[in-house]
Formats: C-alpha cells, structure tokens, sequence
C-alpha cells in the first residue's frame, strides 16, 4: 500500500490545527452564558458532533444505495467507513449531551425524541456491525449490511416523529423552540460564530477519519484476497 | 394514426400483463399452502410460539406484580412486548426450516418472480402471528379479567402484525444466511420495529382506556405508513438477500 497521499497529510495538520483553534474559540473567544456558565461550552462540541454524525449516517445510506446499484465493493468500504465513524461521533453526542442534561434538566438521561432516537441509532449500527460480524463472504456481507443500513436510514427518522408525537424538553436552537423546553438560551453573534467554526472544524475532522477508514478498508480487503490467493 | 397503434398493441400486452399476475398470486397462494400444510402437520411452530407467548405473560405477572390498577397501565405493554418475543421465535423457526432443508435453494429455482416468495413468507408468518394473538387474547381477557375484544384493539394489532411481519421476514431471510443466525433476528429486528411498538402500544392503551378517537388517530395513521413504507421497501430489496 502507498503512504499516504498528499492533501491526506496536510488534512491530517489541520484537523488538529482546527481542533485546537476550536478549543480556543470556545474558551476564550465565546462569551458565558448567563445562567449555564461553563456547562454551556460543551453545546459547541455537542453540535459539532451531532452534525458529524447525521453526516455519516447519510453517507452510509446513500453508500449503501449505491452498493446495491453498482455492486461494486469500493461502496461497501465507504458505508462501513461512514457507519463506523458515525457510530463513535453519535456515542460522544449522547455523552456529552447526558453531562450537559445533568446539571440543566437535573438527569442524565430522560426518554426524549432526540435521545432516544440518537440510542436507537446506535443500537442499528451496533446490529449492523454485528451482522457483518456474521458473514464471511464479502459480496453477501456488503448486500446485507446495505440492506440493513437502507433498512435503518428509513426505520430512525420514522422513530424520531413517532416519539415527537410526545412532547418534547430538548432544547431547539435552530427553528421556533417548543414552550416545554428547557435549557434553551439566545446566542450571541459571538456564540454564533464559535458554534459554526466548531462546526466547519469537525467537518474537516470528519472528512480526515472517513479517509483514514476509506483506506484501512481498502488495506482489509488486499489481505483478504492474499489470504484468498495463498 | 398513434393512438390507434397504441390501442390496438395494448390489448396483447394486457392480456399477458393479467397472465403474469394471476401466476403471481398463484405462486404466493402456493408458498402459502406449503407453509400452512407443513404446519398442520408438524405443528411445532405454532406451538412453540404459543407455549412461549404465555410464559412470558406468566413473566410479566411475576415481574410486575399485576394487580387491578397496574394492570390498566401496562397490559398494552404486556401484550405487544409478548407478541414481539414471539414473533420473533416464528420468524427465525419459519426461515430456518426453508434454509435446512434445502427448501429455501428450491423455492429461489422455481420459476417465480422473487417477490412472490417474500410476500408467500409475509403472508405464512402473519398467519402464524395472527393465530398467536387469537390465542393469547381471549387467554389474557381470562386470566387478569380485562375485555380485550375491542375492534378499535384488534385493528391495531392487525395493523401492527402486519408491520412487524414485513420487516420481520426481510430480517429473518437475512439472520438465517449468517453465522450466528438465532441470535441475530432480534438485535436486527428490534431496533428497526421501535416506531411500530411505539404507535402500537399507544394506540392499544387509548383503545382500552376510551379514550376520543381523534387522539388516537395520529398513532394509527403512523401504523399504516409504517406498513406501507415498509412492505414496499422489503419487496424492492429481497431480491438482493436471497440472490446467490
């Protein structure tokens, strides 16, 4: 296998570049919030990652569309790519979301549209990996797991209104917020800016990790035909 | 001058379009004949489901202590959480009797359109499950003397079933193919039925507690996109799970 290409390399700089510039933003640049204080830095990251996180579960739906339509394995590596970082992103939201929740909503943890959808993604994903777990042959393994993701991408935001038919204490930032819910705040332009720096921060981390992925799968699959060939 | 081309050519393709769904639906009725003879015979997947539905009542009873007032609360609960448990013990029995006995490799070189055999398997287990729930409501109504027989109840629970089943018999055709195949079905399963369970025991609980329809209605309506998305989906990609 190749070393890693070029642009690879300057990505890899500046995710951390970007990282650390976005740990100043939120700490330095970004006003307090008046009744949160520092609990409220953590919606930046809380945000970042939730977004990451939408972004690979729809790459790994459309990934999977496309296995299914071109049977070509190279789709098969991106969606396991984008499900696995999706996966790890989607962990960090709802942890980082539950050590924001315990001192606002005073839980960790309540059964909230949101929430509970973000737990019931995991669990897909989890089942996923599992199934994949379970098949040896690499064309049946991508058909299903795309089966599956497809299966998933259609069934979690079905979840999500199906729970919204309950009413709802999660903040909304973006859009008129419900009058149940609690945390919410007004930004500042400041606040703004530092949430979509951060945003723009974890895309480029994003774009850094799937590439990463995208090649330890690539390097999978040689072994597995060597092993095939011996 | 086209129309009249188009007209006279479209009567032919008709004709054979009307051939080629009468064998669908023959094939189907076939799978399903199979399915329901081979069960009388056996019958160890309609008893196995059953034996296993009323024990987890049994569960529930111990676990939660159902007396008059919990009872109100929780038999939705009990009911779809039994009927989960055992559906999925009728999924993974049904495809796993076609992949061992080789039934499974014959059925996919017979000369029917693949989707026949997804809706002949759709409509086999939603029997079974039916069958199931016939047995277990009037036996709950007995034990824990609740009146269970409430149309508004029972279209739900068809409605369900039928959601439960689409999705169950896509993921069953897939667990059985695999490694792990027993283990599997639920962990695939349970996660992508949420919305089914959730709108279910909803619409159960608001049934049985008489509550005015128009609140109702948001769950059923849910239901019936659910059934229809999902039995669309399923029937456009089985095609992929059982394809050598």
């Amino acid at each position: 296998m190749k070393s890693q290409p070029f642009p690879l390399k300057i990505l890899n700089i500046l995710s951390i570049l970007l990282f650390l510039a976005a740990l100043a933003m939120v700490f330095l640049y970004a006003p307090l919030e008046v009744t949160m204080n520092y609990v409220q830095k953590i919606f930046y990251f809380h945000i970042a990652n939730a977004w990451v996180g939408m972004l690979g579960f729809l790459v790994a739906a459309v990934a999977g569309v496309l296995y299914l339509v071109h049977h070509d394995l190279k789709w098969d590596i991106i969606e396991l790519a984008a499900v696995e970082i999706s996966l790890v992103f989607f962990l960090i939201t709802i942890i980082s979301g539950s050590i924001w929740a315990r001192p606002t909503w005073g839980t960790y943890w309540t059964w909230e549209p949101r929430l509970t959808t973000a737990a019931i993604l995991e669990m897909v994903y989890i089942a996923c990996l599992l199934l994949r777990q379970g098949i040896d042959d690499p064309d049946r393994r991508a058909r299903f797991s795309a089966v599956y993701t497809l299966i998933g991408s259609i069934s979690v935001p079905i979840t999500f209104f199906s729970i919204r038919l309950f009413r709802t204490i999660h903040p909304v930032l973006i859009g008129a917020a419900s009058t149940s819910s609690q945390g919410s705040f007004d930004m500042t332009p400041k606040m703004l800016v530092t949430m979509l720096f951060v945003l723009g921060a974890f895309s480029v981390i994003f774009v850094t990790l799937f590439w990463h992925r995208i090649r330890l799968g690539q390097l999978i699959q040689l072994v597995e035909q060597q092993k095939l060939e011996e | 001058m086209v129309k009249a081309a188009t007209s006279s050519s479209s009567s032919p393709a008709r004709d054979s379009s009307n051939r080629s769904n009468a064998t669908f639906v023959k094939s189907i009725g076939a799978i399903i004949w199979k399915d329901l003879v081979a069960e009388l015979r056996s019958r160890e997947l309609l008893s196995a489901m059953l034996v296993f539905a009323l024990l987890v009542i049994l569960i529930f009873n111990f676990a939660l202590e159902l007396d008059a007032t919990t009872r109100k609360v929780a038999t939705p609960g009990i009911l779809w959480a039994t009927f989960a448990f055992a559906g999925t013990l009728g999924l993974n029995r049904s495809m796993a009797l076609e992949k061992d006995r080789g039934c499974l490799d014959g059925l996919l070189l017979a000369p029917v359109d693949r989707s026949a055999i997804y809706f002949g398997k759709l409509i086999s287990n939603l029997v079974f499950m039916l069958v199931v729930e016939a047995i277990v409501l009037p036996v709950y109504s007995v034990l824990y003397n609740t009146n269970l027989f409430n149309p508004g109840l029972i279209s739900v629970i068809l409605l369900g079933s039928v959601g439960y089943v689409a999705v169950g018999t896509l993921l069953s055709s897939m667990a059985v193919q695999t490694r792990t195949r027993d283990v599997l079905l639920p962990i695939l399963l349970f996660p992508i039925i949420i919305p089914i369970l959730i709108a279910a025991v909803k619409a159960s609980s608001g049934f049985l507690q008489g509550i005015a329809p128009t609140e109702i209605m948001p769950y059923i309506n849910l239901l019936i996109v659910y059934d229809v998305i999902f039995t669309a989906v399923a029937y456009m990609v089985f095609d992929f799970v059982v394809e050598e």
